[in-house]
């Protein structure tokens, strides 16, 4: 197969505009932080239907002057919905209901359609918990790529997802978008997903490594990135075919959700081309890393 | 397959609308005299309902139409008032074949089917204080017993502290403490010595911790599941979560603050002395027995110690083989009790359940409809009226309360009334019934939506095959929706976005398997290319599956509701689509082209 595509040609400045958005993305991380969703931040939330638009700015008066001084009021989805937010108020559990009734009081009647309290308690242990999952799944990744392939893959893999996670994070920083539990989890579903790109593209290297003995690593990154580049152009295509639709149809609760899968598939088909082969080239890989081929791995090619 | 099959057809039966009918009084099960009842009341109204079964201690109720269940229970509730508690629900409509085998449909999470989740915290601290105050006491009691000279004793952040006249008392009570110590499961206490000052601490070690924590979790449980039940909810999850919490789901509940109040009551006890002739006419009031409704008592209004301060009730037998209830009251119930009992011995005592109830009652509405509406009262019922034989303290007995059956309950209604320690709400989320029914519809479309992309594209772009990775696609739609039913697992909005995410990821094999085979087509004949093309696939699919599976269980470890709910289906996905990419399509292109000498092949 010819080598359609010289990506490695253009790695450098792939490098460099990685290092860039990836430091931009710490810098907001730092300064900026996340805007924490009600899972983390704890706090109390509720979501009210109205059959004609209501005045935010006056939901917001009467909030403010019945001693709820730190809420937040926006629409959800609609401007027939409306989405309020109230700080956490020393774990109080009843604020909800007051809030909904107030309004009622003061003429806003609406549907109810959800209400959600968060103790600031459990917020920091969902913080703990969610940080600390983060970790130790980028970890056992680390192990099970190393344990397969070669330490270079593991580190090359780990440091794309590591890449991803903190781009996806910096995008939800500097957009200030609501980052909870969902958003959490597609994270960890980016990770997985990102993963899968990155072990087809190291899993073609490797086989190629094996086979083409006189060609130059660089070429050979190339020659196995061409290879692999229907396939993933094809998979991303078809993920991200559902995740605008799930983005579009799926409701406001879950856009959030979408919305980080959506970039996640965006930017792991990005790294797994480019931060995985840049950290192979970089760590040189060399025939004799693959040379003896692990009894496992061997194992699994004699199955049908 | 055919078993994802089998278990996914669950899913494919409608609902039925049916109702739940349950005894008022949690500690009554129901039996074939209320089923018998029901029929005939139902009978009698010219209703007949479908089929009429006992599960567990309710009675399971289904009909043929919504109207024949709402003017079921409107009748039942009128006919019956408040001895039983009505629930409405909408059971599966599973056939029994498939039922015995462990087939049902889909449980749906809160977030799609509407109704309050909360989760509790039990006050640890608060539990240890008061075994703390006990233990004070109890030792006090001891030393001056055993007349060691205890000079200051006192209680500060969960210790103990001790300090003694001399070096003799000193030592006599730490053997003792360290005799007490000893247990099957290990030392009880951490006692710190300090016998330059004749001073020792105590506290509960990690062992005593642990079974302190135990115990009141395990009875706050309890006394949850009993307060659920007045709520008359078809199907509430009442589970302990972690260490010390515990998670309440009531699904179809709409009003989180009346749950909240049932959930979150305190003090269902009183004690309280009966009323005498120098009761002033005032300070009294009659109470029914819970017993025997013709009976009533009239008692003083003033309440000598609530339920809260009940830690312990069992039964025993008394010296003369009589069955009796052992009460323990934390320290201050204890005081209060010593108290009023003193001046007042041959005097009688009265136990009061206090119970917040809901009754249902038929109302015109504003539209001039009649709707049911609940409202909620207290009623308090006697159920123990005792003489005083002496002055009591934090631990006394109820005797002469009937057959040891008739004891077990009563020790059973006193400990229901008390939490082992005090609670409060840390998470509380309400998804009303509209909001969970848009979640649905929003969910499948998605899911159609996608699927539908896809399954557009996959023709397109690779025919014949295509077709065969869209047939193992929708058999691996049906078998995740099989194996979740089999699980019990329960189906949550981020559980379909995994569902979706599934169907976008798990052509992602076959598209593996696919280019390969024209890659290998290049150089080998058709048959060559799909053999090794598989095969050769097959490593990087394995690869590529098994670490998004650690992943997706991390997931699920690190998350709760919601989120498990994805993490379990992508798991599942994960695995079934590994299955059908490998399996299934290989079969349907090994029907097409197999054993056929086929020339060229369009891929």
């Amino acid at each position: 197969m010819n080598i359609r595509f010289q990506f490695m040609k253009y790695r450098k400045i792939a490098g460099i505009a990685s290092i860039i958005i990836f430091s931009l993305s710490v810098l907001s991380l730092t300064f900026r932080g996340l805007s924490l969703g009600l899972d983390f931040s704890g706090g109390t939330l509720v979501e009210v239907t109205y059959e004609t638009p209501v005045d935010l700015e006056s939901i917001r008066t009467t909030l403010t002057d019945n001693g709820f001084e730190d809420s937040q009021v926006v629409n959800f989805g609609t401007n027939l919905d409306v989405l309020i937010k109230v700080a956490d108020q020393n774990g109080n559990s009843s604020i909800g209901e007051a809030v909904y009734n107030l309004l009622n009081e003061e003429g806003y009647k609406g549907e109810l359609k959800r209400v959600e309290f968060v103790g600031p308690q459990v917020g920091s242990e969902l913080r703990d918990q969610g940080g600390l999952g983060m970790l130790v799944a980028l970890f056992m990744i680390l192990i099970y790529v190393a344990f397969r392939f070669q330490y270079k893959f593991a580190l090359g893999a780990v440091t794309a997802l590591g890449h991803d996670v903190v781009i996806i994070l910096g995008l939800f920083s500097i957009f200030a978008w609501d980052f909870d539990l969902t958003v959490l989890a597609a994270l960890l579903a980016v990770i997985g997903y990102s993963l899968n790109d990155t072990i087809v593209v190291s899993d073609r290297i490797r086989e190629n490594f094996r086979i083409q003995r006189e060609m130059e690593p660089m070429q050979m990154i190339d020659l196995s990135l061409n290879q692999t580049l229907g396939r993933t152009v094809v998979t991303s295509l078809t993920t991200l075919l559902v995740l605008f639709a799930l983005f579009i149809f799926g409701g406001e609760m879950i856009k959030g959700f979408s919305l980080a899968l959506i970039l996640g598939v965006l930017v792991g088909t990005y790294s797994s081309i480019y931060v995985v082969a840049n950290m192979l080239m970089s760590l040189t890989l060399i025939q004799e890393d693959l040379a003896v081929p692990e009894p496992e791995g061997a194992e699994f090619e004699e199955l049908p | 397959m055919v078993l994802g099959f089998t278990y996914a057809l669950p899913n494919l039966y409608p609902t039925q609308p049916s109702i739940q009918v349950a005894y008022t009084d949690s500690g009554k099960s129901a039996d074939q005299m209320l089923l018998n009842d029901l029929e005939e009341i139902l009978d009698d109204n010219n209703i007949n309902p479908q089929e009429i079964f006992l599960r567990e201690n309710k009675i399971v109720i289904k009909f043929n139409s919504l109207d024949d269940q709402l003017d079921s229970k409107t009748i039942l509730q009128n006919k019956l008032l408040d001895k039983v508690i009505i629930a409405l629900n909408l059971e599966p409509s599973t056939p029994d074949w498939l039922k015995n085998i462990g087939g049902q449909p889909l449980k749906l999470g809160l977030d799609l089917s509407g109704g309050v989740h909360f989760l509790l915290e039990v006050d640890i601290d608060t539990a240890q204080q008061g075994r703390l105050e006990l233990l004070l006491d109890t030792y006090r009691k001891n030393f001056k017993e055993e007349r060691i000279q205890l000079s200051k004793s006192s209680i500060a952040d969960l210790k103990l502290n001790f300090e003694f006249n001399d070096r003799d008392s000193y030592n006599k009570a730490l053997n003792k403490l360290r005799l007490d110590s000893q247990s099957i499961n290990g030392l009880q206490y951490i006692i710190t010595e300090r016998p330059s000052i004749n001073s020792l601490s105590l506290e509960y070690s990690d062992v005593a911790l642990r079974k302190i924590r135990d115990y009141a979790v395990g009875q706050n449980l309890m006394t949850l599941r009993n307060r659920v039940n007045e709520l008359g909810v078809s199907e509430p999850i009442v589970q302990r979560q972690g260490s010390n919490r515990i998670v309440v789901q009531l699904p179809g509940v709409q009003d989180p603050t009346a749950a909240k109040k049932i959930i979150g009551k305190t003090a269902n006890l009183e004690f309280r002395l009966e009323a005498n002739s120098r009761t002033s006419p005032l300070r009294k009031e009659e109470f029914v027995f819970k017993e025997n409704e013709l009976m009533t008592a009239s008692l003083e209004k003033a309440v000598v110690v609530s339920g809260d301060r009940v830690t312990n009730a069992n039964t025993g037998f008394d010296e003369s083989g009589f069955a009796q209830v052992n009460i323990t009251l934390d320290m201050e119930g204890g005081r209060a009790m010593q108290k009023a009992t003193s001046g007042n011995i041959g005097r009688k005592l009265a136990v009061l359940f206090v119970e917040q109830k809901s009754k249902s009652e038929l109302v015109t509405n504003d539209q001039g409809e009649s709707v049911i509406e609940q409202t909620t009262y207290i009623e308090k019922n006697i159920i123990s009226l005792a003489t005083i034989q002496a002055v009591l303290g934090t631990s006394f007995r109820i005797t002469g309360v009937g057959s040891p059956q008739e004891a077990s309950e009563l020790a059973l209604l006193l400990r229901a009334g008390a939490l082992a320690a005090p609670m409060k709400f840390v998470e509380e989320r309400t998804v009303g019934p509209s909001l969970g029914k848009e979640n649905i519809e929003l969910g499948m479309k998605s899911i159609m939506m996608g699927l539908a992309l896809v399954i557009i594209f996959m023709i397109f772009y690779y025919r014949v095959f295509g077709l065969a990775a869209n047939i193992s696609l929708l058999i691996n739609l049906v078998l995740i929706t099989g194996i979740m039913s089999l699980l019990g697992a329960t189906l949550t909005l981020p559980g379909i976005a995994g569902i979706v995410l599934t169907v976008g990821m798990a052509v992602d094999a076959n598209v593996l398997i696919f280019a390969r085979i024209r890659e290998e087509l290049k150089e080998k004949d058709p048959q060559t290319a799909i053999r090794d093309g598989f095969s050769r696939a097959f490593i990087t699919i394995f690869d590529a599956n098994v670490t998004t599976l650690i992943a997706a269980l991390i997931l699920y470890v690190i998350g709760t509701g919601p989120v498990k709910g994805f993490a379990i289906t992508l798991s599942i996905g994960i695995v079934t689509s590994m299955f059908t990419a490998i399996m299934c399509t290989r079969a349907m292109v090994n029907l097409v082209y197999g054993n056929k000498n086929v020339k060229e092949l369009k891929i």
